[in-house]
């Protein structure tokens, strides 16, 4: 009973959170109420008993919206950041899409014959449902991240500015390096 | 519905939820402790009234004066925000040490602790800022950039740091990894880890070279315009968070309860105290890191060495099974 009550309660939280994103005049509001969104959710994942995953998703978008909030103040022009702005946009368009994804899957929810559940719970759902999403693909996996990671590098290092040769001079022997930002290694 | 969370069998006991006064209890006295001993220090060496004994009664004084100091307001500030943050730090430090056990007993046994651990030092992220931000003044926003900068140069050292113990342990279980350190602590053959991990304890709790987020350069940083009791709690919060920290390095890296005569929760806590004398003392040993060049020696020297040690362990964890 109890437990029912803190899950619902904090589903509540969790749309409340996620709707005032959209109705609050400031970004660092909007972005930590996204960010009280995020964190309803990984603890209604601590209650399906995913609790690894409950945990990083609270951990991750903590991290992230506080990464957000560096890059909107550093990057937005004439810093609405630091005033009072609106946070939507596309507003009537928004609201008729909104409405109609919500009636198609309340409608859709309310129609459909549920299954009854087969089987039980495994003893470590972590586990069973880490191996039901990787276990047969781990090889495809293990083998995508590298090339993910190598991706990555490959794309900032054709898109900086500056390459090896301005930081370290056209023979490469420059030490320390000529960077318009010293680092602390002294490279 | 089922139970939220089932305990996973751990070799600790999980005690009634009411125990977490107690916990907090502890936390308050180890938080004391710490500012105790910050004041006998900064009183021999910066001399004043009562010497070296005087120093250690500072906090009392301090905390008497800002519970008196009427609450200072700025123009146009976010107070619901301002609050959370100054407020947050201690909370979140209470919900850091409700995974660590003392000794047999836990307040709250997660199978995935460590996890939970890494989670709430990452909120110090956003509470930090947010304290800068929520004053609406530029010292104080100042300070919260200058902490997310360091953060975004130890938060990813201290995260492989904690990955260490957890591989050598097989579980993200905290009294797991206390319990796999049978005999040989961790942070005898796991050195970089440890150091790294004290590093980010001192990171995240804006502490000695990472004290430029409240540095006096700018007014006091991301705490300039707090004043009175959120000034107060705020500070309370740093030394929570540092007690907190050191009290999770005990079953992570100093073997939990283990050692002679005494009995397992004693030991925790006397191993508690003597790690955060250490990170207490080290404050006036260090020079401050400058969070711009502190990003580099994050990312070119601890991660690749944090991740040099996490291989070693993770070899020897293979070896061993």
């Amino acid at each position: 009973m109890l437990t029912d009550i803190a899950f619902w309660g904090i589903g509540l939280v969790a749309v409340l959170g996620g709707a005032a994103v959209f109705y609050v005049d400031s970004m660092a509001r909007a972005t930590y109420a996204l960010a009280l969104s995020f964190v309803a959710v990984g603890l209604q994942v601590l209650f399906l008993q995913q609790n690894y995953v409950g945990v990083v998703t609270i951990l991750m978008m903590v991290m992230e919206m506080a990464i957000m909030a560096v890059y909107m103040v550093m990057f937005m022009g004439m810093n609405p950041a630091l005033m009072p702005m609106s946070m939507v946009h596309g507003n009537r368009t928004a609201v008729a899409v909104a409405v109609t994804t919500f009636l198609a899957l309340a409608i859709g929810i309310l129609m459909v014959d549920w299954p009854a559940r087969r089987g039980s719970p495994p003893s470590d759902v972590t586990m069973a449902l880490g191996e039901s999403l990787m276990g047969p693909k781990m090889l495809v996996m293990a083998v995508i991240s590298p090339v993910m990671v190598a991706t990555i590098v490959a794309g900032v290092v054709l898109a900086a500015h500056r390459t090896r040769y301005d930081r370290l001079g056209d023979d490469l022997k420059q030490r320390p390096a000529d960077d318009p930002q010293p680092g602390g290694v002294g490279r | 519905m089922a139970d939220p969370m089932p305990m996973t069998d751990s070799p600790i006991t999980t005690v009634a939820p009411g125990w977490a006064i107690v916990g907090l209890a502890i936390l308050g006295v180890l938080a004391l402790t710490a500012a105790m001993l910050d004041g006998a220090l900064a009183a021999r060496a910066g001399g004043g009234p009562g010497g070296t004994m005087g120093g250690l009664v500072r906090p009392f004084g301090e905390a008497a004066r800002l519970m008196r100091q009427r609450r200072r307001t700025t123009v146009e500030a976010d107070g619901l925000l301002w609050r959370i943050g100054g407020a947050g730090l201690l909370v979140t430090a209470a919900l850091m040490v409700t995974v660590v056990p003392l000794g047999e007993w836990t307040i709250f046994d997660l199978d995935v602790g460590v996890m939970w651990f890494n989670a709430m030092d990452v909120m110090v992220w956003a509470l930090v800022w947010l304290t800068g931000w929520g004053a609406n003044s530029a010292h104080s926003l100042v300070g919260g950039y200058r902490f997310l900068a360091h953060g975004l140069g130890y938060e990813l050292p201290l995260m492989f740091a904690l990955v260490a113990p957890a591989i050598a342990a097989e579980s993200l279980n905290v009294g797991r990894v206390a319990a796999a350190q049978d005999g040989l602590w961790f942070a005898v053959w796991m050195p970089v880890a440890f150091l790294v991990y004290l590093l980010g304890v001192a990171a995240f709790a804006v502490w000695g070279p990472f004290s430029p987020a409240i540095g006096t350069d700018v007014a006091g940083g991301a705490r300039a315009e707090l004043s009175g009791v959120d000034r107060l709690v705020f500070e309370v919060g740093r030394y929570a968070l540092l007690a907190a920290g050191a009290a999770f390095a005990v079953p992570m890296f100093l073997g939990g309860g283990a050692g002679p005569l005494l009995p397992d929760w004693a030991w925790v806590l006397v191993k508690t105290v003597a790690l955060l004398a250490v990170l207490v003392w080290l404050r006036r040993r260090l020079p401050v890191f400058r969070p711009d060049k502190f990003m580099e020696v994050g990312w070119v020297v601890l991660l690749p060495a944090v991740l040099v040690q996490d291989l070693v362990v993770a070899v020897i964890a293979v070896g061993r099974s």
